[in-house]
């Protein structure tokens, strides 16, 4: 069966309290998730004070500013700090979503910070994200085409090209796979709302030829069939995005070209 | 340890070349469900209060048995289709899982088997 309950060598225990409010200033409470794989201990939710009259307005600002003041080992991915690299994806306050474009004024009470759930942990709030990435791989995410390549550029009417937003712009932050139930239970064998959201990105390419190899490689009760339209990807994509959308999209195709 | 790539995991065994037949077939049989419960609701209505006399006159009917054993046919395959995804979610084992879904067929084609049976009885036995 499914496991619904953590091994007990991962259940978060109460961690240290690294700082206490001193001067003067505008103090917010922050629980972390930490969990280093260079002991055996369990992860740990350590507790940090962050003074937000000396940093930014978000969450990350928040994590950088106990990196560079508190605790240098807080380790954590982080980029562009504008929501484009997808970097800094992680389960804050109860939802995945990135923490460059959280507000710390969009959380009430103490922040909570896990890592995004349901995946392998590298370190404190890093992911392992090799599995999602392979699937990613595996549904060809380029232009393929049998026609000799036009001297120029393939060429795409606006009206197409029309068709691709609302999917080219993720940026594979893992926010709605690692958001998904069916995920969690069977990310081994189901591709995930992120792979299918591009899988069908390359479907509505209209200069693609490779559609239906495209569709047979999603034939299968698992790659896509997982999807029970649950729709926590859509609401969890930072980007707006609705991957649930896409994959109802991926389902209609399968029929029309059985009849 | 597994020196397996993480492609290779994803692509394990390729595509099953199946699954949409299953899909479609639970969207079918789920509206069909929805236009044969209209008829059991009238069914429920009409024989309220009734007793076994009434009854049997009731699916003498051929348009009341036929749409009896309709509903009784399709609610059984629909349960199937659907306990079938419950079982491929959350059994990992794949044992267990083979059996649980060879026990989903057995069990819903002979609840279905014993409902005809007893409308059969009921609408022209003695």
């Amino acid at each position: 069966m499914v496991q619904l309950t953590l091994p007990n060598n991962s259940k978060p225990k109460r961690g240290k309290t690294w700082n206490k409010p001193e001067e003067e200033g505008t103090w917010r409470e922050f629980h972390i998730y930490r969990w280093s794989p260079e002991d055996d201990a369990n992860p740990a939710i350590d507790t940090y004070f962050v003074n937000t009259e000396d940093c930014g307005p978000m969450i990350l600002d928040a994590i950088i500013w106990i990196k560079n003041k508190i605790d240098p080992t807080l380790t954590f991915r982080r980029s562009c700090r504008e929501g484009i690299c997808g970097s800094c994806s992680m389960n804050i306050d109860g939802t995945n979503t990135l923490a460059c474009t959280k507000g710390l004024d969009e959380v009430k009470g103490p922040v909570k910070i896990y890592p995004l759930p349901h995946m392998d942990v590298v370190k404190d709030l890093v992911p392992d994200l090799n599995h999602f990435y392979a699937q990613h791989r595996s549904i060809e995410p380029w232009l393929q085409t049998t026609t000799p390549e036009p001297q120029k550029e393939w060429k795409q009417s606006k009206e197409d090209r029309d068709k691709l937003d609302g999917l080219y712009e993720c940026i594979l932050c893992a926010c709605c796979s690692a958001s998904c139930p069916s995920y969690w239970w069977n990310s081994d064998r189901y591709l995930g709302p992120a792979a299918l959201l591009q899988a069908y990105r390359w479907v509505a390419d209209s200069r693609d030829e490779a559609t239906g190899h495209r569709l047979d490689n999603l034939e299968d009760p698992f790659r896509l069939y997982r999807c029970h339209t649950i729709m926590n990807c859509a609401k969890a994509c930072p980007k707006g995005l609705s991957p649930a959308k896409a994959i109802a999209e991926l389902k209609k195709k399968m029929v029309e070209r059985k009849y | 340890m597994s020196y397996r790539t993480p492609l290779s995991n994803v692509r394990g065994l390729g595509a099953a070349n199946t699954g949409s037949d299953h899909f479609w077939r639970q969207r079918v049989t789920g509206f069909a469900n929805l236009l044969l419960t209209v008829f059991v609701v009238y069914a429920a209505f009409h024989l309220k209060g009734a007793d076994y006399e009434g009854v049997k006159n009731f699916f003498q009917s051929p348009f009341h048995l036929v749409f009896a054993a309709a509903f009784i046919i399709n609610t059984s395959y629909h349960m199937r289709l659907g306990m079938q995804v419950v079982i491929e979610d959350y059994v990992h084992n794949e044992g267990s899982k083979i059996l649980l879904l060879i026990l989903n067929t057995f069990f819903t084609s002979f609840i279905s088997l014993a409902g005809i049976f007893s409308l059969l009885k009921l609408s022209l036995g003695a």
